[in-house]
């Protein structure tokens, strides 16, 4: 693809089960009704000149330029207000037309900087183009007269420009903020001459304003008002490759567009189905971190972790480790071998780990970061509906009527589902959250819950239980549904059990804190849709529930995914638009992950290791012989390495010293180690005690394929040579051949043809596939050629919905005197996981350390103050950050972020974790937080050895 | 493997399925160390005493121990 715009219809798409024919300019053209005319022209190859259209927006009718010729109609019309009608016929071009369109944009041009040669918009600015179009050859007003030309350019922003000397007051920006984005940051302020656009409040720009970044307006302004500084300083991109973000589990689209091999800019791709257009802060602009300084672009090894790094060949390193994992097998046997598969890398990387460590190691000591997210979202969903992922697309939430988030935060987590969220919550759905901090959906700009239940941490159980009961107890189940589709005699257990009175909201309110009826209701609302809902014209409103880790990380992680699954199949809530069971993904490929197999306990499409049948095809594929036993997961690993029994692990694109809980213990686990192979863009914080360094890739230099959290299967593309010089997967295959086995993938696409191969879900899925139709949702296969976006329309995978009991079982984490307080962790819009890639960003000016947001009660009983330095303690380990005094969190709970190593909040979370997978409680630590005035031992002991671990042996000069 | 730790996930494992039935729990129990247990954890659980392994736990580690069907 060369560089030009992605086609712009001026108005959004409308469905309808009408078509209306008309002529226009003499085509005909057919198109649904309620269609503008300005899109009816534009999709039967015409172009109205406009500005302030665009077919992200609703249509404005504001710039006057769009004008058309309606036959029978009086004067002329805005085309982009107007809808087409059956038979209509339409002039867009005439005489009167150009002349009144010329003295429009004349009026504009009378205000605007003639310093189109030297413009960074030049030959990508809407208004030269429409100034083109209308063919402007004068300004008879002349420019002397009063003008905005003046006006300071506000660069506050670290990524665009807002210069309003050249804005047009068209309002795209105000509009897509409003629209696409939400936030609502952005205003005209004055009237008429002195209407301009202001950010915030007066006194704030753009930065200092709630504008979030998310580059919304920045790709709906029509001129170089609203601009990346990359363009400005780079110039106008040469070409674009169409690829996916990396960052979170909504698997965005993106145009990356280049000059040469250097990105300019990433655009949200309109046709991309999980984001339709829209970004965030991290996808859109926080790319930076590709090509960082500290990006380590040669294998390294070391003897000892004492010892600095030592700079090698490939060759060298390569052999070097297969040596190394080669002896240790022989001496220790197979299962002292493992590996931990990246949530960051492609499906055919991860796919190409795990059998590495299964048919190489001879183990199946393969984990993945899944383990410590959404490992019980797999463990849950499969016992209760039989496939261990979410049941809808993400275009399915405009259909929804309520809609249930429980431990997420997707306005920070998940900013572009949010987006199209907030949209539907304006549009009058209804809204439940269940969270024990206030987070910014319970009330912001036009939005606000019908009920926050804010929970005591770690009674989700209750809660959930509580809701089922009112659901039972008051007659709102849908039994219809439940006899249709789920095992009757198993809902009527489950029935039983919620319906005893042991399991009101009135006797659980001193457990969950949660009063009682607020309770009620939102169980009433969930089910039935809210007193309103009778009125209204059908007869069910579709409840959709969206959750979060704030569910999983829990040492009933996959009881109150259960839980949640037994709510949804109980009201009736599964199989169509609308509705569903949504786990927000954490990773752009921790859904693939997990579908590739990098679980310990099962082969790829989630199939047991026990199961000879399945690992049969695979012995026959790979030609070897598969161990039957489940292997360890990453914390028994760790544990089994202290144990001696353990000694080698090869981790791609993880950095469990950070992420994982008990970094004293992981530091632990990973120092008994023989041999720990970190394969990673950046000497992370699990580095320091690894032995072989091999550089990792970045998405932008490979090709691949993500799947995102609604199983969305998209291709990453290579939009830039490797520069460490191989591609990921081709890393591996180097050290698998190494080891002696005989792999020759020559490309990517042949791994996803081993996967189609062996993983029945996947059967209908390749590169090519993928090229022609854009994504495939698995899935694919005979029964469902095109793929899935809804699952369990016709039924559940596994036949009949199992409602499965589930009870509160209150976790072991106790507050007492000494840590009376519970410290809950979460993340931030700006910030992304451990931070490797966002803190090598400018997105550090939104976040440039971890706070602990503590409520003023608890502030003012401890003396302390706004933004002092607190310590925060718990039974496992203690670090020093600043606080943050806020009633978001209720009196008692406290919370963190855990991106920066500094601060390292994992050093005070526990081990205690969810009972069926181990995936860490990271949301519930009993702490205490007191004044402190500096940082404490583990801090500078930490900050000494990770300098000391990082360095690299200058080689001596000759 | 540290017994003590193992014996600690067997008893949350079982006290999560034991609102079930305790017949079902024990069948549970017994199938979750099967199914996602690695073979040194298996074997160090049947190595250990049982004695601070709760009832439910205890009755699916011993028929852990028996040859499967």
């Amino acid at each position: 693809m060369g560089y030009e715009r992605q086609a712009d219809f001026g108005t959004p798409e409308v469905r309808s089960d009408t078509a209306v024919t008309l002529r226009i300019d003499g085509r005909e053209a057919t198109v649904p009704a309620g269609t503008s005319v300005m899109r009816a022209a534009a999709e039967c190859g015409g172009s109205i000149p406009s500005l302030c259209a665009t077919d992200s927006l609703e249509a404005f009718g504001s710039c006057r330029m769009c004008l058309v010729e309606i036959e029978g109609a009086r004067g002329l019309p805005a085309s982009c207000t107007t809808p087409v009608a059956q038979g209509m016929v339409v002039h867009t071009q005439s005489e009167r037309l150009a002349r009144v369109r010329r003295g429009v944009m004349e009026l504009y041009i009378s205000d605007h900087p003639l310093d189109c040669l030297t413009c960074s918009a030049n030959n990508d600015c809407e208004l030269q183009d429409t100034a083109a179009e209308v063919g402007l050859r004068d300004v008879r007003y002349g420019y002397a007269g009063a003008n905005h030309l003046g006006a300071p350019t506000d660069g506050s922003n670290p990524y665009f420009d807002f210069d309003p000397s050249k804005c047009i007051v068209c309002s795209r920006c105000v509009r897509a903020c409003d629209e696409v984005q939400g936030t609502l940051a952005l205003t005209i302020d004055g009237r008429g001459f002195a209407s301009v656009v202001s950010a915030g409040q007066a006194g704030d720009d753009f930065l200092s304003s709630e504008c979030v970044s998310c580059g919304a307006c920045v790709a709906a302004c029509p001129t170089a008002t609203l601009q990346e500084k990359a363009v400005k300083d780079i110039g106008k991109p040469e070409r674009a490759v169409v690829t996916t973000c990396a960052y979170c589990g909504v698997g965005c689209t993106f145009r990356a567009e280049l000059r040469g091999e250097q990105l300019v800019r990433m655009v949200p791709w309109k046709d991309g189905k999980a984001n339709r257009g829209h970004s965030c802060v991290k996808g859109r602009f926080a790319w930076g971190y590709a090509n960082h300084q500290d990006r380590i672009l040669k294998p390294m090894i070391r003897e000892s972790i004492e010892q600095p790094w030592r700079e090698v060949s490939w060759e060298e390193a390569l052999t070097y480790t297969a040596g190394k994992l080669n002896g240790i097998k022989a001496r220790h046997g197979a299962r002292a071998l493992g590996g931990i598969t990246s949530s960051r890398c492609t499906n055919e990387e991860v796919w190409l780990v795990q059998k590495l460590v299964r048919s190489g190691f001879g183990s199946n000591n393969v984990d993945t970061c899944a383990r410590v997210c959404h490992s019980p979202t797999g463990y849950g969903l499969s016992k209760t509906y039989g496939t261990s992922a979410g049941t809808q697309d993400f275009d399915s939430v405009m259909d929804a009527d309520v809609v249930l988030v429980i431990g997420a935060n997707p306005t920070d987590g998940h900013p572009v589902f949010a987006s199209r969220l907030k949209r539907r919550l304006r549009q009058g759905a209804k809204l439940i959250v269940i969270d024990p901090r206030r987070i910014d959906l319970v009330r912001s700009p036009h939005i606000e819950a019908a009920h926050h239940l804010a929970l005591q941490p770690g009674t989700n159980v209750a809660v959930l239980t509580a809701m089922a009961h009112v659901i039972v107890t008051e007659g709102l189940a849908d039994e219809a549904f439940i006899r249709e589709r789920c095992d009757w005699d198993e809902y009527q257990d489950w029935a039983r059990f919620v319906a005893d009175e042991r399991h009101s909201p009135e006797r659980l309110e001193a457990v969950t804190r949660v009063p009682a009826q607020t309770l009620r209701e939102a169980a009433r609302l969930y089910a039935t849709g809210g007193p309103d809902w009778a009125s209204a014209q059908r007869n069910k409103p579709n409840a959709a529930i969206y959750y979060g880790l704030g569910v999983t990380e829990h040492s009933q992680g996959s009881s109150t995914v259960m839980a949640i699954a037994n709510l949804a199949m109980a009201t009736g809530n599964i199989g169509r638009a609308g509705v569903g069971v949504n786990p927000l993904r954490g990773q752009n490929n921790v859904q693939g992950s997990c579908d590739m197999g990098s679980f310990p306990h099962e082969l790829p499409g989630y199939r047991h290791i026990s199961n000879g049948d399945v690992r049969a095809s695979f012995e026959a594929d790979w030609g070897v012989a598969l161990d039957p036993e489940p292997g360890l997961r990453i914390n028994t690993m760790l544990d089994a390495a202290i144990d001696g029994s353990f000694r080698a692990i090869y981790i791609q694109g993880e950095d469990i010293l950070q992420s994982d809980p008990n970094t004293h213990h992981v530091a632990a686990g990973l120092k008994a180690m023989e041999l720990v192979i970190v394969h990673d863009l950046f000497l992370n914080e699990t580095a320091n005690y690894a032995h072989v360094f091999l550089p990792g890739s970045t998405f932008l230099e490979k090709t691949g394929t993500f799947t995102n959290a609604e199983r969305r299967v998209q291709m990453v593309r290579k939009v830039m040579e490797p520069a460490n010089g191989l591609e990921d997967w081709q890393v591996t295959q180097e050290l698998a051949r190494a080891m002696g086995l005989g792999w020759d993938y020559t490309d990517s696409g042949q791994i996803m043809d081993e996967i189609a191969r062996l993983t029945p879900s996947f059967a209908g899925v390749s590169h090519a596939r993928l090229d022609a139709e854009g994504s495939l949702q698995w899935p694919v296969n005979d029964a469902h050629p095109d793929g899935s976006p809804i699952m369990h329309v016709d039924g559940f995978v596994r036949g009949k919905g199992k409602f499965i009991v589930t009870d509160y079982v209150p976790t072991d984490e106790k507050t007492g005197p000494r840590f009376p307080l519970l410290l809950t962790t979460g993340r931030i819009l700006s910030q992304y996981n451990v931070g490797a890639q966002t803190r090598r960003t400018a997105n550090t000016v939104w976040h440039a350390e971890d706070l602990l947001e503590i409520h003023p009660l608890d502030a003012e009983n401890r003396g302390i103050k706004e933004g002092a330095w607190v310590r925060l303690a718990s039974r496992t380990g203690e670090t020093t950050l600043r606080a943050t005094v806020t009633d978001r969190v209720a009196p008692g709970v406290v919370y963190t972020t855990f991106h920066h190593p500094a601060t390292q909040a994992n050093v005070v979370t526990t081990e205690f974790s969810d009972w069926a997978t181990n995936c860490p409680e990271y949301k519930v630590t009993a702490v205490q937080v007191l004044p402190s005035n500096g940082p404490t031992d583990w801090q500078e002991s930490y900050a000494s050895w990770s300098e000391k671990s990082r360095r690299i042996a200058v080689e001596p000069a000759e | 493997m540290d017994p003590a730790r193992l014996t600690y996930m067997a008893n949350q494992i079982a006290r999560n399925l034991a609102p079930q039935g305790e017949a079902a729990a024990v069948d549970l129990t017994c199938q979750h160390l099967r199914d996602f247990w690695d073979p040194r954890m298996k074997a160090a659980i049947l190595a250990g005493d049982r004695l601070g392994l709760d009832p439910i736990a205890r009755a699916a580690v011993e028929r852990l121990a028996l040859p499967t069907s």
